[in-house]
């Protein structure tokens, strides 16, 4: 090494140990990175968290660039979009990035989600984990709402508008909810500033700081894995577990490659199929109905809202009663919340489990697509039929579980972690 | 109530089976073909000649067209440009919307994305379906916009196209494509007017979204260096990983 090579290297060392004499950053760097002792058994699901974030950090940068150019005024909203699309520098690929990373979040979301339920990850320690993941859910969802009105097009005016006023559907408070909500009468121009305030400082900021309540808690309990097993309980004489690796380096490179086959698919749809114009849909991330400015004196033929909504949508339209189906969407959503506390099963995994949840977990999976599929079409007699029939599927997954799970005929679960 | 009110609506116009494109004839299918430039740039011509008087494309501007289509600014200026001589203007229209709107009923939508919301198939149908209605103000009715407030802007080049409707096919007969005969011949043979329509349609796509040629073909490099980079990332990976187990 050349002297001067030597004396940069030193002088970044010593940059290093002054910024550590005054801030714990050895300190985080092990305890997260470099000393966080990851099972070394994870596999495919566990690619999902590290990509969420990787999509949060995808909005957040894009959605910056794009408020640049964003006006967020019912006369100026629609326009100042075409306006990004033609005009802006790079701006159709930023807009891109961040409508393909709306759906994707859901995406991985969803898979991260399915990981939880096949291994048990919120089953205990991990009851808070699975709060403030479920928290994040919710958030993001809302997050999702208020952003999908900014383009201000057909689709993204009467979404919103159907949405606000299921609120007005609760007793009492119902009407003044909804009120409140838009700030007007209708979904109007004072309904989009104030969904633009929301979508960019309240609700990112929200998820950042769930986000880093989720990563403080995961690292506190330690990760799960398809195994269901403490690794805690094996360790050796240093203290650190038999079955675990350091998440630095060698989980890190894991989800470089696991990073790059999602950039394969995210920038596939961004470039070639930015609107995933899927055969019997206007466009599952960008509808087609949303190339029309909004107009509140006309209502759009099929108002649907978008795919990562549609399972709670077709629960909504399959309950008779307008309130009932505002009470049945919303259980639907939060039931998750409670499972830490209805799974009465003492093993975690999918592997071990009995076929009472194995059967339970595929026949909700299916409800849930088969509702998601359903919430996209418009209702007919059969159509409405099935979405009651895969409802009630849904949420007898959530309340049998206290008994299916606590009769299952679990399997004896192994010592050590498997493969 | 109010509030209620406007739900029920909503709820039952959701569950009305209605198809999207308003109408229910079926669409006939034109291929978009957005790298034939020749296509494009008769197009444009026709577009600033035809629909340009009360259709505006306000989110574009003119320059963009020339630059993407390789059209000069003279030719610009000289054969596409008619209300202004600022290549750097947007493709807006002087008629006010109060007057249009008393004119034809409703005013005429801005074009700069109507291709991605209504779709190139149905734009191609469009064009090619108006037919004779005498009970309609502008003398045409069209199969898949019924009561379309637009006359027949091409009725010189396409000619008058007649609606037969067979009485033995009863009520729930929907008119195609196929009940319509032309009666009064245009200036375009029939071959000559699909061309026509066809390169306004590629034009309308292009301008739905000018930069949709040139996304892909990035992409297509963007594609290559991921897969470059998948190669080095699971090499990598597999390094590291050769020490666990």
């Amino acid at each position: 090494m050349t002297d001067i090579a030597k004396r940069v290297v030193d002088g970044l060392y010593g940059l290093r140990d002054w910024v550590d004499a005054r801030f714990p950053l050895m300190k985080s760097w092990n305890e997260h990175l470099a000393k966080y002792y990851a099972p070394k058994n994870f596999n495919f699901w566990y690619f999902f968290g590290s990509l969420a974030l990787l999509v949060l950090v995808i909005q957040i940068l894009t959605g910056i660039w794009l408020t640049m150019n964003y006006q967020p005024s019912d006369e100026g909203a629609f326009a100042s979009v075409e306006y990004i699309m033609r005009d802006v520098s790079w701006g159709w690929f930023i807009r891109y990035m961040h409508s393909t990373g709306a759906s994707a979040f859901f995406v991985v979301i969803y898979l991260h989600m399915f990981r939880a339920l096949l291994y048990g990850s919120y089953k205990k320690p991990r009851e808070l984990l699975w709060l403030s993941g479920m928290a994040i859910y919710l958030v993001l969802m809302a997050e999702a709402f208020f952003g999908y009105l900014l383009p201000w097009g057909q689709m993204s005016y009467w979404g919103a508008q159907v949405i606000i006023s299921l609120f007005g559907a609760l007793p009492f408070i119902g009407e003044e909810l909804s009120l409140w909500i838009r700030g007007d009468f209708v979904v109007s121009g004072v309904t989009l500033n104030r969904f633009f305030s929301l979508h960019v400082i309240a609700f990112p900021l929200l998820i950042c700081a769930l986000v880093g309540f989720h990563i403080l808690a995961l690292h506190e309990v330690g990760s799960n894995n398809p195994d269901g097993i403490e690794i805690k309980k094996n360790k050796n004489e240093q203290g650190i577990p038999v079955d675990g690796i350091p998440f630095h380096p060698y989980y890190t490179v894991k989800d470089i490659l696991g990073v790059v086959v999602f950039l394969i698919l995210f920038f596939g749809v961004v470039f070639f199929a930015p609107e995933m114009k899927v055969p019997g849909t206007q466009g599952l991330f960008l509808e087609s109905a949303n190339f029309i400015p909004a107009d509140p004196l006309k209502t759009p033929e099929h108002i649907a809202p978008v795919w990562y909504f549609t399972p709670f949508y077709a629960i909504l339209r399959a309950v008779p009663s307008q309130l009932g189906g505002v009470i049945a969407m919303g259980l639907a959503t939060n039931l998750f919340l409670l499972l830490p506390w209805l799974d009465r099963s003492p093993v975690r995994s999918w592997r071990y489990r009995g076929w009472n949840y194995r059967c339970a977990l595929i026949a909700f999976i299916i409800s849930f697509l088969c509702l998601g599929w359903l919430g996209l079409q418009v209702a007919t007699p059969l159509y409405t039929w099935m979405s009651r029939f895969f409802s009630v599927i849904y949420f007898l997954f959530f309340f049998l579980m206290p008994f299916y799970t606590a009769i299952d005929n679990d399997k004896a679960v192994p010592e050590r972690v498997t493969g | 109530m109010k509030y209620k009110k406007l739900l029920f609506i909503l709820l039952v116009t959701i569950c009305n089976n209605v198809i999207a494109a308003g109408g229910g004839s079926k669409l006939m299918h034109m291929d978009v073909d957005l790298s034939d430039q020749t296509s494009l740039q008769r197009g444009a011509a026709i577009f600033t000649n035809y629909c340009l008087s009360c259709h505006s494309a306000a989110y574009m501007s003119y320059s963009r067209i020339g630059k993407d289509l390789g059209i000069t600014d003279d030719v610009l200026k000289n054969n596409f440009m008619f209300g202004t001589d600022k290549v750097g203007d947007y493709m807006t229209v002087s008629m006010r919307k109060i007057d249009s709107e008393r004119y034809f009923g409703v005013a005429p939508p801005d074009l700069s994305v109507i291709a991605r919301s209504r779709g190139a198939d149905w734009l191609y149908t469009y064009f090619k379906t108006f037919y004779i209605d005498d009970s309609k103000p502008v003398g045409v009715n069209n199969l898949v916009f019924k009561d379309v407030g637009m006359p027949h802007v091409f009725w010189e080049l396409q000619g008058l196209q007649r609606l037969n409707l067979h009485g033995d096919e009863g009520a729930h007969h929907v008119p195609t494509y196929e009940d319509l005969e032309l009666v009064t011949p245009g200036s375009q043979t029939e071959e000559e007017y699909d061309q026509t329509v066809r390169d306004l349609v590629n034009f309308l796509v292009y301008l739905g979204e000018p930069i949709k040629l040139k996304r892909t073909k990035i992409g297509v490099w963007v594609m290559l260096y991921l897969f470059v980079f998948l190669i080095v990332a699971y090499m990598l990976k597999k390094e590291y990983w050769r020490d666990i187990h």
